[in-house]
């Protein structure tokens, strides 16, 4: 053990700082596509018991090993790439929309110090690499030469487009409010309790940025990208076997992103909602967990409820609903904040 | 103008959404339809058609005397009948296939049939494995029929009040 420590010690600082950083990726990752893992088992379990049916409960006790059974069959299937498919696109469109989604995490406080980097922009960061996703998308439509796969990476352009817009306003209004674009920062701005929280003053704001995030990940109700009624499965119509699992895997890591982001933006993050004895001895990380937990639950409920929007009325909430709302909103903070002696009420 | 100051708050609560939500909710927690198959079956009626089988009379002998009415009134064309004249002097199929895969399970067989002997059994659990299996000869039907009797007398009492 001392050996080994002394020449750890001799290490170049580069190789120390390189290591160490890729322990800390690893010491994310792996339990996030745990979680993303037991999303698909858990989505399935709660829209089977929504529909007055059990979901899968076969493979191992009561179906816990479902989401391994999946991906072992999903790894060992073929890949088919369609022969006039640009293949090299075709190939890298699952690993385009895979990688913001996972690297979005560097900058996620999972407690006050439990921070893979503090950076100061961490909220520009995170809309940078949201953005990024719907490459993955229009790539995987485009390299398919396939007119269902085009037709869902177009639709899933233009939506993104929108909804793209409507969030970032959200988040120039919780900038207002928190005065920091540092994600560490806001939620300690929300410290004390359950009526410090940015989802109070902030409220418009947080139903348009969840319900933006919902239409940003192309999930039910806005899932026209894949429509499986209309254009079979969209742009992942080409997709089989592991390629089409890293699609899944995306679009589910966004969905934990985005819960992760509400979370800690309107949630208060990793702390209780009241100050007092029984709730504090809990670790903050489960704060955030169980917050996670909830909205990523909200998620699977408005896949159960609510039917696929048509294409026009995505449109027109996006652009005609949402962006004023936002943006009535936005000056209404200002206005407060600035031109009144009520800004404390968004501080 | 009201209406339009009613559709607006609405819209803008989301009041309808949310109703849809509290729907969905409550049936979260409802008690599971589901039944487990293999382990639980839901019942079955008496006059389930499933698989077919020949009878015997008590004292073994075949019922089927070759009339080929089955034959006659199939809508499907299923089945196949050959006859001739046995040893002691009654007329007996030689061959009596059922295909499978031509049957479309509608019962007119066994309505046709005089002696009670072509019958349409509640097992509905059978498969094929190779190419042809899906032909029940004689002997197979007389197999199923000898395996089943009890289940399909049992199934034909309950049902005679009706009939």
């Amino acid at each position: 053990m001392s050996t080994l420590l002394s020449f750890w010690g001799q290490l170049p600082l580069a190789i120390q700082v390189t290591v160490e950083t890729l322990m800390k990726i690893v010491a994310i990752l792996v339990p996030l596509l745990a979680f993303v893992a037991y999303m698909t088992y858990a989505e399935r379990k709660i829209i089977g018991y929504i529909q007055v049916r059990i979901g899968p409960n076969r493979v191992g006790p009561r179906g816990w090993l479902q989401p391994i059974a999946d991906f072992l069959k999903l790894f060992f299937k073929e890949v088919v790439i369609p022969t006039n498919a640009n293949r090299m696109l075709f190939i890298s469109a699952p690993v385009l929309s895979l990688i913001p989604a996972l690297a979005a995490w560097a900058v996620i406080p999972f407690t006050e110090t439990l921070v893979l980097s503090n950076l100061d922009v961490g909220l520009l960061y995170i809309l940078a690499l949201t953005s990024m996703g719907v490459y993955g998308v229009i790539v995987a439509g485009w390299a398919s030469n396939s007119k269902y796969a085009f037709l869902g990476a177009m639709r899933s352009a233009a939506q993104i487009v929108a909804y793209e817009i409507a969030m970032g306003f959200a988040l120039v209004g919780l900038l207002m409010a928190a005065g920091s674009l540092n994600l560490i920062e806001i939620v300690k701005a929300q410290q004390g309790g359950l009526h410090q929280w940015y989802l109070w003053p902030l409220f418009p704001l947080f139903l348009v940025y969840f319900i933006s995030g919902v239409a940003e990940t192309n999930r039910a109700p806005f899932d026209v990208a894949e429509g499986e009624s209309e254009i079979v499965a969209g742009f992942h119509v080409e997709y089989s076997g592991i390629s089409f699992m890293i699609f899944f895997m995306a679009e589910y890591a966004n969905m934990v992103l985005i819960a992760t982001l509400a979370a800690v933006m309107f949630l208060g993050g990793w702390y209780a909602p009241f100050d007092i004895v029984p709730l504090n001895w809990i670790p903050p990380f489960f704060w955030l967990f169980g917050k996670v937990a909830m909205l990523m639950f909200v998620f699977l409920w408005l896949r159960a409820t609510f039917p696929r929007y048509r294409y026009d009325q995505i449109m027109r909430l996006g652009w005609k609903v949402f962006i004023p709302v936002t943006l009535v909103w936005i000056t209404v903070i200002g206005v407060f904040r600035f031109l009144t002696p009520w800004g404390f009420i968004f501080r | 103008m009201l209406n339009w100051i009613n559709q607006n708050f609405k819209t803008y609560l989301l009041v309808e959404l949310l109703r849809g939500l509290s729907v969905t909710g409550r049936h979260l927690f409802k008690r599971k339809f589901t039944i487990q198959y293999p382990e639980e079956k839901t019942p079955k009626s008496p006059r389930f058609r499933g698989l077919h089988a020949l009878r015997r009379y008590p004292n073994g002998e075949e019922r089927c005397i070759a009339c080929k009415l089955c034959e006659a009134v199939c809508p499907a064309l299923a089945i196949t009948i050959e006859s001739e004249e046995r040893n002691d002097g009654t007329r007996r199929t030689t061959r009596y296939d059922i295909d499978l895969f031509k049957c479309i399970y509608c019962g007119f067989c066994e309505e046709a049939c005089p002696v009670d002997s072509i019958v349409e059994t509640d097992v509905h659990e059978f498969h094929f494995e190779n190419r042809g299996d899906n032909v029940m000869t004689k002997e197979m039907l007389l197999a199923v029929g000898d395996e089943y009797e009890q289940r399909i007398a049992a199934a034909r009492q309950a049902d005679s009040a009706f009939r």
